[in-house]
């Protein structure tokens, strides 16, 4: 007979007109891996918070161990044993690994003290979570990080473990470590809820699946008894639409790079063609967010020569020399650099091009030219939104990179900076993005796809470049090298020597 | 207990509860009166009148306003780029300095030439006064709020210094003062035979032009833009520094103002006690009015009646004119937790 851990019955929450859960109930067993499919707005993150307590129900009731705990109450939930690992870490930057393992379960005096860290160092064995506790978490990689929220609430020992989204930041490498941590903490009795809308992991590392569609739990299957066709018609409604990448005829070198150094950068030859998606594939912290910094226009090369449109980009370069260059570009953080959050979808949609007509002559805006921009972008993007004057904060993360996407791509630009565009988006929003790079692709511009994402690498790019240590692999063409292959340069094998 | 975001707040919401932050506001005013034996409707009746009750508690009721309404802009336009700007006090007493020094004969010019470059001066020595630290922020990063603060008690001291010495007016007695202003550098009346002048006037002006510029113009939307998300503007291609120096400008000239508006327009000639404090009221103000430029007027407007009503209540009631300060520290407690409340909502546990 297994045990139940946890049991949700009937939950429902309302936003306003919106219902985000609608009579939701499942439960997990003992040493369970369920996961909890959905695309992005099913309501999968708004269960989890009643779950552990952040939203209360209107109605419904959450039992942990057999007892009803009390809604509102995150203190209720941690003390009956349930541990969240957020999308968005909760991690204090300015203090050790230790430290912030141990903030919140002790008086503050105390947490420089060393006797726990051996504590620390057994539990990260046990699970395979390696980090150094005496490690400021200023300067740990994303996928350190995440190690440091699981053993937080492996410290305070959680028997059911809910990970929200926990591989939108990770390297395909650091979701394999993370599955083989699942596993070991599953082997030790405890119980896992795993919100993806990714459909390999979901298939890879659970029991049960669990699919949410419009807040409504809509599917239950054994994972042993499914597959990634039946799971994505769950999600969607739908069958997933196939991307097909027609040929295209290779264009001129638009951005090229000749022996280009900078910090974090050595050495770097890249030509980038018109009509051509060049994929750059690496373990994150390698180089790309400084060659990506490069060719935004918010680091200068130190040495080298680049070039963008024939031009030298020599001194002066900037974001704004970058711009009028033709580069368009998609930060890789919506949040922190794409958008600016308390700010409108129109005044988003002006924040590069304000300074220009139609938008603006002789510093006065045009507010009228500005928002019916915006609302082309909302058509000709399908950006859902109340309308151009709603707060860009209020957009979910996929419609939030349609704007930027639309911002970016709707002067037609010659050469595009992909950097991570599909993170953390849905099923629908990802293929989307795709059609949009391969249409500036047909057209003729010159692409740079940074993704961590392999299979997106893999399915997008004319050619494959790796980037490890700040140096750059041989172009790789289409379909001619495997996975392993590409794995083996990203862990840094190939490279002649340290340039 | 903790606070859950409202995606859409209602018009009931968004009114209501600036309307309820009021009545608490006066609500405690009234306890307080109470305390002090008085009965607190009169009190309330004697404030209002004081403030507003005649031709003449009206346009004094404006004269007050009108510093504070530069000083509000000041404040406004410098936290909306988050240039945290505490050094208003300070650039008044530079645009004062600037207008008795070349007002007090020095310039020799008639009135309609000579009142703009006061006013140009005035603008320039509190810009200036305020670029230091924007400068040292941008390219150091040292924190504006220490520096804008303190320099607040360099100016006043240094002033004093200028007072004591150089500055002093020989036929003043020995009083700290500087010389009288030439007629021709005097600000004329608004309303002849009232204290009303033409700095208020200019105050107006100096809120619609503000305005104009925070939503109308490029510079105001990088500054907004750097204001709420740097990184963002920055990589949009926005050129931050120089966005902050820009600010920096603008907002120290506006408080430059608030120093030529008192000197030209009310008192003829510079002393200590020039402002008791209206750099640092003007915090309040820009807060009040959510750092919206027209909202610094109504704001300013409000807080200037409170403390000119609280003043002729206190002579004829009995009760302490402190209650003008406490009215107005508790409308900003009470209106900046009612702001807050129109987008979240508490909940319990």
């Amino acid at each position: 007979m297994p045990e139940t851990v946890l049991r949700l019955k009937g939950i429902t929450k309302r936003f306003g007109a919106q219902l985000a859960n609608d009579d939701i109930s499942f439960a997990l067993q003992k040493g369970e891996v369920i996961a909890l499919l959905g695309e992005n707005g099913a309501g999968k993150t708004t269960l989890m918070n009643i779950l552990f307590g952040h939203y209360t129900a209107d109605s419904g009731t959450v039992e942990v161990m057999g007892t009803a705990l009390p809604p509102g109450h995150p203190r209720a939930a941690l003390a009956a044993g349930v541990g969240m690992v957020h999308q968005h870490f909760t991690l204090a930057d300015n203090l050790t690994v230790a430290e912030n393992i141990l903030l919140g379960t002790r008086p503050l005096w105390r947490l420089g003290q060393g006797d726990a860290r051996a504590r620390i160092r057994d539990l990260a064995r046990r699970f395979g979570l390696e980090v150094d506790p005496a490690a400021r978490v200023a300067d740990l990689a994303v996928g350190e990080r995440q190690r440091v929220e699981i053993l937080k609430a492996l410290w305070r020992d959680a028997r059911i473990l809910i990970l929200d989204e926990p591989t939108a930041v990770l390297t395909p490498q650091e979701t394999e470590a993370l599955f083989r941590t699942l596993r070991l903490a599953v082997a030790q009795g405890l119980s896992i809820v795993f919100i993806s809308h990714k459909l390999r992991e979901v298939l890879a590392v659970s029991d049960r699946v669990l699919v949410l569609r419009h807040g409504r739990l809509v599917g239950e299957v054994r994972t042993r008894d499914t597959d990634r066709h039946q799971l994505a018609r769950l999600m969607v409604g739908a069958d997933l639409p196939t991307q097909e990448i027609p040929p295209v005829p290779e264009g001129p070198p638009l951005l090229e790079l000749r022996a280009v150094s900078a910090p974090g950068l050595s050495a770097i030859d890249l030509t980038l063609r018109g009509g051509r998606i060049t994929g750059l594939a690496g373990v994150s912290g390698n180089g790309q967010s400084a060659l990506a910094a490069l060719i935004a226009g918010t680091l200068a090369p130190t040495s080298g020569e680049m070039q963008a449109a024939g031009l030298p980009a020599g001194p002066g370069w900037s974001p704004q020399a970058a711009i009028a260059r033709g580069i368009a570009r998609i930060p890789e953080d919506r949040h922190r650099t794409g958008t600016i959050a308390a700010m409108t979808l129109t005044e988003n949609a002006i924040l590069e091009a304000y300074g220009r007509p139609p938008f603006s002559h002789r510093s006065w805006i045009d507010w009228r030219a500005a928002r019916s921009f915006a609302e082309e972008i909302i058509a000709g993007y399908d950006v859902r939104c109340p309308g151009p004057d709603t707060r860009i904060s209020l957009l979910s993360g996929g419609n939030m990179q349609k704007l930027i996407l639309g911002r970016a791509l709707s002067p037609e630009p010659r050469m595009i900076l992909a950097n991570q565009p599909t993170r953390g988006l849905d099923v629908g929003a990802v293929a989307y993005v795709h059609a949009r790079l391969l249409e500036a692709r047909a057209r003729g511009a010159a692409i740079l796809l940074i993704s961590e994402d392999l299979d997106e690498v893999q399915a997008l790019s004319d050619e494959i470049r790796v980037i490890s240590a700040g140096r750059l692999s041989p172009s790789f063409p289409r379909g001619t090298t495997s996975q392993a292959e590409l794995g083996a340069w990203m862990a840094g094998h190939g490279f002649d020597h340290a340039a | 207990m903790r606070l859950e975001p409202i995606a859409a707040p209602t018009p009931a919401r968004l009114l209501g509860l600036p309307l309820a932050a009021l009545a608490l506001t006066l609500a405690i005013g009234a306890a307080l009166a109470a305390l002090a034996g008085a009965n607190p409707l009169a009190v309330f009746g004697l404030i209002l009148k004081g403030a507003a009750g005649s031709r003449f508690a009206l346009l004094e009721t404006l004269n007050r306003a009108t510093p504070l309404i530069f000083t509000g802009l000041a404040v406004a336009v410098a936290f909306r780029a988050r240039l945290w700007n505490i050094g208003a006090e300070a650039q008044l007493y530079a645009g004062a300095l600037t207008t008795v020094l070349l007002g007090t004969g020095a310039v020799a010019a008639p009135a309609p030439l000579l009142l703009p470059l006061l006013a140009l001066t005035a603008f320039a020595a509190g810009a200036v006064l305020l670029l230091g630290p924007a400068f040292l922020k941008v390219r150091f990063g040292v924190d504006e709020v220490v520096t804008t603060l303190l320099l607040n008690f360099i100016m006043l001291l240094f002033v004093s210094m200028l007072l004591e010495g150089p500055l002093k007016d020989p036929l003043s007695l020995g009083w700290p003062q500087s010389p009288a202003l030439v007629p021709d550098a005097r600000l004329p009346r608004l309303v002849s035979g009232l204290r009303l002048h033409w700095g208020f006037a200019l105050a107006l002006a100096a809120a619609l032009v503000t305005w104009a510029i925070m939503a109308r113009t490029t510079l105001g939307f990088e500054m907004r833009a750097v204001g709420e998300n740097p990184a963002a503007a920055a990589f949009a291609g926005m050129p931050v520094p120089r966005v902050l120096l820009r600010t920096a400008i603008l907002s120290g000239g506006l408080a430059g103002l608030a120093g030529f508006s008192e000197v030209a327009g009310l008192k003829g000639n510079l002393t200590l006690d020039l402002s008791p404090g209206f750099g640092y009221t003007g915090i309040i103000v820009a807060m009040l009015a959510m750092l919206h430029p027209l909202g610094v007027v109504v704001a300013g407007v409000f807080v200037a009646g409170v403390f000119v009503g609280a003043d002729s209540m206190s002579r004829a009631a009995g009760v302490p004119s402190y209650i003008a300060d406490i009215l107005v520290a508790t409308a900003l407690l009470t209106m900046v937790a009612a702001l807050k409340l129109t987008r979240f909502r508490i909940r319990s546990g």
